[in-house]
């Protein structure tokens, strides 16, 4: 005697692969919905992300900035491109803490044991993760209107670099899922992201021009992601000359993606069957 | 609905226990051959066989490490064994997974529930991942929630739920789907004494409907009470099993237990109570403590009592009882459970 009742249309194989496509959409957005809700739930979510940028805007613009010479705008207004950057990045990364978090109190085991598309369980975080730039932006940017920020890109340009901050963060949230699977244990979950996260701000753009870097660290510094992302972005706000810059930043983050992603749906696996 | 069906359950359940494990017509829920599955350098399972008739439950009964929580994961199609057939509901958990998913409920040892969110949309959540639709959903949740005695807690976060309330949000989001076959893995571990017992009552309620449980405990208390049938396992394998008078027959019937004062000679005891036993008597000189398998029960009692008194024995206890879980899972491991401390106390 089965326990039929009428819940389910007949499950029959094609049937179940006929559906797999619209699950997949739909299961992802219903995961990223779990966990955004979890921002309004817990606000102090928001503010991890958040207090480490703002502290930096306090520090830099008040602290140290007046003695850093960017040339013919204000530092406020050079900080903020680099501030923005380092936000997506921190709120990126946080999607590992989140893995490890459902990993250990059993939420994506009880997820697999129902009928979702394989896929749902990560991609749901990093659409999540996606909306939640988007605020910690927001609250980031309003915090750099108040000591002084003010942008002159046209509105273009602002939407161009809100989609390649929004870019950069989801190909960092392909990493931040990749070390939560890899790690697992959420205080080394952490610590692996603090350890990510303070070179690769400092040795960039962000916070101070290169030119006075010396020699193999200029190189580096001129090299790598972030300082192409906070480049482009700088330009753009500022109503700087973009040139190639952008489509560097896009083609990094991609990459990025590109590297990061196969990473991630392996580690899932490994993480998820032991 | 489920509970629409209630009666109808109950009688088709009746009439299959009397049939018992003859029962040979309905094919069964959950079949497993020869399962295996390594970590490592660990054998969890080492070749496991085990068999689940429809409707009814089964309590897995082992201590830890004895790869009952393996064996879950891999009926739930959370793991693949190494080697092995595992079938559910008539589909083998590797080859079709997503059949066996839509058929069944897991409950694991920790409550898989979002803090964050509230009762309701915990249950919401794994609807809408059960791909119900809308409304069903909000039908469903709302019904297990009254089921469950979480009315009041509907909107308030799983978080702020004690840990019954969080065990049983947690089986209710299990049984959102309507599952036939209810996985549960120590579904009581850590819970207080009342909240155990209204667990095992909603169990119960389950099995009544129709649902096929696969129960793993340490408990030997909860295997007796709930569990149509026992399998014992130790080491990967299930060691023994059948009904729990079944097992308790193996280890003999009825035993004589008698005390005198700790550290006093129990020879003139034994001498006169041997010639009632059927076995050879065990005997804990520390304890002053005698026990002895007899036949014939209490009947033999007063026999029993006039021959300690006529050898001068001075008891401080003296009764029959049956064999417990314990005394069979001692009589097969050569072990007591590992969590025999803890379930007395409960």
């Amino acid at each position: 005697m089965m326990n039929t009742l009428g819940l389910h249309p007949p499950a029959s194989s094609a049937w179940l692969r006929g559906r797999r496509f619209a699950w997949t959409v739909t299961d992802s957005l219903a995961i990223a919905r779990r966990i955004l809700v979890r921002i309004f739930r817990s606000p102090e979510e928001l503010a991890a992300s958040t207090s480490t940028p703002i502290i930096f805007v306090l520090l830099f613009r008040y602290v140290f900035g007046g003695a850093i010479n960017v040339g013919h705008t204000g530092y406020a207004n050079y900080l903020m491109a680099g501030i923005f950057v380092q936000t997506v990045a921190i709120t990126s990364l946080a999607a590992g803490t989140g893995v490890a978090q459902d990993l250990h109190s059993g939420l994506i085991d009880r997820f697999r044991s129902l009928p979702i598309a394989r896929s749902a369980v990560i991609s749901g975080r990093v659409v999540a993760t996606l909306v939640r730039n988007v605020f910690t932006l927001v609250i980031v940017a309003a915090v750099g209107v108040v000591v002084g920020f003010r942008p002159e890109g046209g509105a273009g340009a602002w939407v161009a670099a809100l989609g390649l901050l929004l870019l950069f963060g989801f190909a960092i949230s392909w990493v931040g899922v990749t070390v939560g699977l890899l790690v697992r244990n959420l205080e080394a979950v952490q610590n692996v992201t603090m350890t990510l996260i303070f070179p690769l701000t400092f040795l960039s753009s962000a916070f101070v021009p290169t030119q006075t870097m010396p020699g193999l660290l200029r190189i580096f510094v001129a090299h790598q992601p972030m300082t192409q992302v906070v480049d482009a972005v700088r330009a753009l706000v500022l109503a700087y000359p973009v040139g190639p810059g952008a489509w560097l930043a896009a083609a990094w983050s991609l990459a990025i993606v590109a590297a990061f992603a196969p990473i991630a749906v392996y580690a899932y696996g490994r993480a998820t069957t032991r | 609905m489920q509970f629409d069906n209630v009666n109808s359950s109950i009688k088709e359940k009746e009439s299959g226990r009397t049939g018992g494990m003859e029962m040979t017509d309905s094919r069964p829920a959950i079949r497993v051959e020869a399962l295996e599955k390594t970590y490592g350098k660990t054998r969890a399972l080492r070749g496991l066989d085990l068999t689940v008739d429809e409707g009814t439950i089964v309590g897995v009964l082992g201590p830890n490490g004895a790869g009952k929580t393996t064996m879950v994961r891999i009926l739930a199609t959370l793991l693949r064994p190494d080697a092995g057939r595992a079938e559910v509901a008539g589909f083998d958990v590797v080859a079709q997974p997503d059949q066996v998913r839509t058929r069944i409920g897991l409950t694991g040892q920790y409550a898989a529930v979002d803090e964050l969110l509230t009762g309701r949309e915990n249950l919401e959540l794994v609807a809408k991942l059960s791909h119900l639709a809308r409304a069903q959903a909000r039908r469903r949740a709302t019904q297990l929630l009254e089921r469950f005695d979480l009315v009041e807690a509907t909107s308030q976060p799983a978080g702020t739920y004690s840990g019954g309330m969080r065990r049983r949000l947690d089986l209710a989001a299990s049984l959102v789907a309507a599952p036939s076959i209810l996985f549960l893995d120590e579904p009581t571990t850590g819970l207080d004494p009342r909240s155990r017992l209204a667990m095992w009552e909603v169990i119960r309620e389950l099995v009544a409907e129709g649902t096929t449980v696969l129960l793993t405990t340490q408990y030997l208390e909860e295997a007796d009470r709930l569990a149509d049938r026992i399998a014992v396992m130790d080491g990967g394998q299930v060691i023994a099993s059948g009904t729990a008078e079944a097992l308790k027959a193996r280890v003999g019937g009825e035993r004589l237990e008698l005390s005198i004062a700790p550290g006093s000679d129990l020879q003139p005891a034994l001498r006169a109570a041997q010639p009632f036993g059927r076995g050879p008597a065990q005997i804990d000189k520390d304890a002053g403590r005698l026990t002895l398998p007899i036949a014939g029960g209490a009947a033999l009692l007063p026999s029993i009592v006039r021959g300690l008194d006529a050898a001068g024995v001075h008891l401080a206890d003296l009764a029959v009882r049956q064999p417990t879980l314990d005394d069979v899972f001692l009589a097969l491991t050569g072990q007591a459970t590992t969590d025999h401390t803890g379930e007395e106390a409960a």
